[in-house]
């Protein structure tokens, strides 16, 4: 089948225009077949928009989307083989459990005993067997969460829509629905195109992740690519915690003024003697502040030449008591210089 | 002493509850429902034709009148009109209360609610004599479909045995017009609330999930959306059922319930047939709910 050797989703110079307000501006992405794929970015970068437009119910401005090579971007919703699991989970409140996974079938005609059939295996797959007489009013939040999925995948679409579809749960339910879709996405073998704002979700889930800011996307590759090589300042900023270093205060520390990030557990904080080893770059600084959060500490360091650097540490041996005896300590600051990543303007 | 006040009704979360629903509940039992009840109890009396009294003894004999066919025959004819006046102003304000709920902007909102309620802030004998006029044989609307040369059509339909008459001022479809128009904003304002609450992800699932626009209509808008639908036909159902200006204005001789209460509580003085005619439309509505509720209508609520 050619299908397969087309990438699922490409974007080609997509732009959106709502009125005067630009929300995606020359968008170009390819979406492999059968990967997860996060579009990560915070509230207004257009991730959410690149979503709607691939589901149909926004149509670009300009450029062209392609789903498995076909141009998709003026085609209704209901003509595309893509389905959405919304944010809201937008189940019918007027139908069981049972009919709102069997809706895609039956707006297609499919007979009813297989719709049956079928909404059984779903229930099955969503660990939600015995479900389908219920009203969706009638379940907590991660089983709407669930009747959504179910209702998506039932037409075996040939791209799975996801938005921000863990915000509205809480941390444990959230953590263990990241396990189990990542999971069902492995058995199902379709292709998931994951919308979230939480950095920590995209890098736990995701095969590669695409990082929006601003209606553009700065940044796709891999999580550990995103996580280690940020190719700006903003995605070294937005994916964890990163210290930006510039000017006066980076030529100190490497010799040269170019802007670099150090991620906060790649700093040493050792006393003010400690020696420096060749392949380290190293800072002096005041402990200003200590924040105790169980598994590590963060700390805040004022360095001597002005500006500061946010150091973690895990709390290996040291108790509460011990970091806290640290504030206003003189300290030196050292870590390996390959951990410096040198990032561009914005 | 403000302060000591409010602790003191604090503490007492019955008492202020007490307080604050005992006046409307004072008003709906005794006024509401009293005045109901006596309606009820009339409606067992009986007019001693002879003497022209009122015999106050339990009796069957009132509704019993009810059925003669003279009377049989304003119960259906009031029904009648009832249901197609709801049935026209569903149709009509289906299309108008989506429009406002789903596509309309915030600002043309506000101006279409305003529109729509507009005709209530004036009276309502001052609209149906408004009509009148506009239906009378010499009225604007005979002339426009004159000038539209569409007279011939005008006069097939009020040649209509039933619903026909000699102008649309005096003929049932002219009645049927302004009932229409009268009760129009009590259709469109539940509709438009029903689909207001709506959510727009779920026109959009549907649509995701395959269904052609007719199909989410069908199966998504209009389900959701049946609530509001009953809600505004209570109001023009009853309304229809009960008035008595338009069929006193407008139509042939031929009475509808409203009417037929009027003259028998006023010149004919016979308020317990009045009573009984008036227990009519509320029993009709109570069969017309108990159905409502059977389908569904009140799930949603």
């Amino acid at each position: 089948m050619t299908s397969q050797t087309q990438p699922a989703i490409r974007f080609e110079n997509v732009s959106k225009y709502f009125g005067n307000v630009r929300a995606v501006e020359q968008a170009n992405l390819e979406i492999r077949d059968g990967e997860f794929f996060s579009l990560l970015g915070p509230s207004g970068s257009g991730k959410t928009t690149c979503l709607r437009m691939i589901a149909g119910f926004e149509t670009p401005s300009s450029g062209h989307i392609y789903l498995y090579g076909q141009d998709v971007s003026n085609l209704p919703p209901y003509e595309r083989d893509v389905n959405t699991v919304f944010q809201d989970y937008a189940l019918f409140p007027h139908m069981s459990v049972g009919d709102n996974i069997a809706y895609g079938l039956m707006v297609k005609g499919v007979p009813k005993p297989e719709r049956i059939k079928r909404v059984d295996e779903m229930l099955e797959l969503v660990q939600l067997a015995g479900y389908a007489d219920r009203k969706p009013s009638q379940l907590s939040g991660g089983q709407r969460q669930r009747v959504a999925l179910a209702r998506a995948l039932i037409n075996h679409p040939k791209v799975l829509l996801l938005d921000e579809p863990l915000g509205a749960l809480d941390l444990k339910l959230r953590q263990q629905m990241q396990v189990e879709l990542k999971a069902i996405q492995k058995r199902v073998g379709i292709t998931f195109i994951f919308v979230t704002h939480d950095q920590e979700e995209a890098l736990t889930m995701s095969d590669r992740i695409a990082v929006f800011n601003e209606g553009k996307i700065v940044q796709v590759g891999t999580p550990a690519e995103i996580y280690e090589h940020p190719a700006t300042a903003f995605v070294a900023g937005f994916v964890g915690t990163s210290n930006l270093v510039d000017g006066e205060i980076a030529k100190r520390i490497t010799g040269r003024e170019t802007r670099f990030s150090i991620r906060p557990e790649k700093i040493h904080m050792g006393p003010a003697d400690t020696k420096i080893e060749a392949d380290s770059y190293s800072a002096d600084g005041v402990v200003r502040d200590v924040v105790y959060l169980g598994l590590y500490t963060r700390y805040l360091v004022e360095l001597s030449g002005g500006g500061d650097l946010v150091v973690v540490e895990q709390n290996l041996k040291t108790t509460s008591m011990d970091v806290l005896k640290v504030k206003g300590q003189p300290v030196r600051l050292h870590w390996k210089k390959e951990h410096i990543r040198e990032v561009g303007g914005s | 002493m403000l302060q000591r006040l409010s602790t003191f009704l604090y503490q007492r979360p019955r008492l202020v509850l007490a307080l604050l629903l005992g006046p409307p509940m004072l008003y709906m039992v005794v006024v509401y429902l009293g005045s109901l009840f006596i309606l009820l109890i009339n409606s067992f009396y009986y007019l001693e034709e002879f003497t022209g009294l009122i015999v106050r003894e339990f009796t069957l004999r009132t509704y019993a009148q009810i059925f003669e066919p003279a009377n049989r025959d304003i119960f259906v004819r009031t029904a009648g009109m009832a249901a197609a006046v709801t049935v026209a102003d569903a149709l009509i304000a289906f299309p108008l209360g989506y429009y406002i709920a789903k596509f309309a902007s915030p600002r043309l909102k506000t101006w279409l609610i305003i529109a729509v309620t507009l005709p209530l802030w004036s009276s309502y004998l001052v609209r149906v004599y408004a009509w009148k006029l506009i239906l009378a044989q010499e009225g604007i609307l005979s002339w426009f479909i004159n000038l539209l040369h569409l007279d011939g059509a005008l006069n097939w339909l009020l040649s209509l045995p039933g619903i026909g008459g000699s102008s649309l001022a005096l003929s049932p479809i002219g009645m049927f017009i302004v009932f229409v128009y009268i009760w129009l904003p009590y259709m469109i304002i539940p509709i438009q609330t029903a689909l207001e609450r709506v959510p727009a992800s779920l026109l959009e699932a549907s649509s995701d999930l395959g269904a052609r626009p007719f199909q989410t209509f069908r199966t998504v808008i209009l389900p959701l959306a049946f609530p509001g639908v009953v809600a505004g036909s209570i109001f023009t159902f009853s309304l229809t059922l009960g008035d008595f200006i338009v069929p006193l204005s407008l139509g042939n001789s031929k009475f509808f319930i409203g009417q037929a209460v009027y003259s028998y509580q006023g010149t004919a003085g016979n308020i317990p047939l009045a009573a009984a005619m008036t227990m009519g439309p509320v029993v009709i509505m109570i069969i017309y709910l108990l159905i409502a509720r059977k389908l569904g209508a009140f799930d949603a609520l």
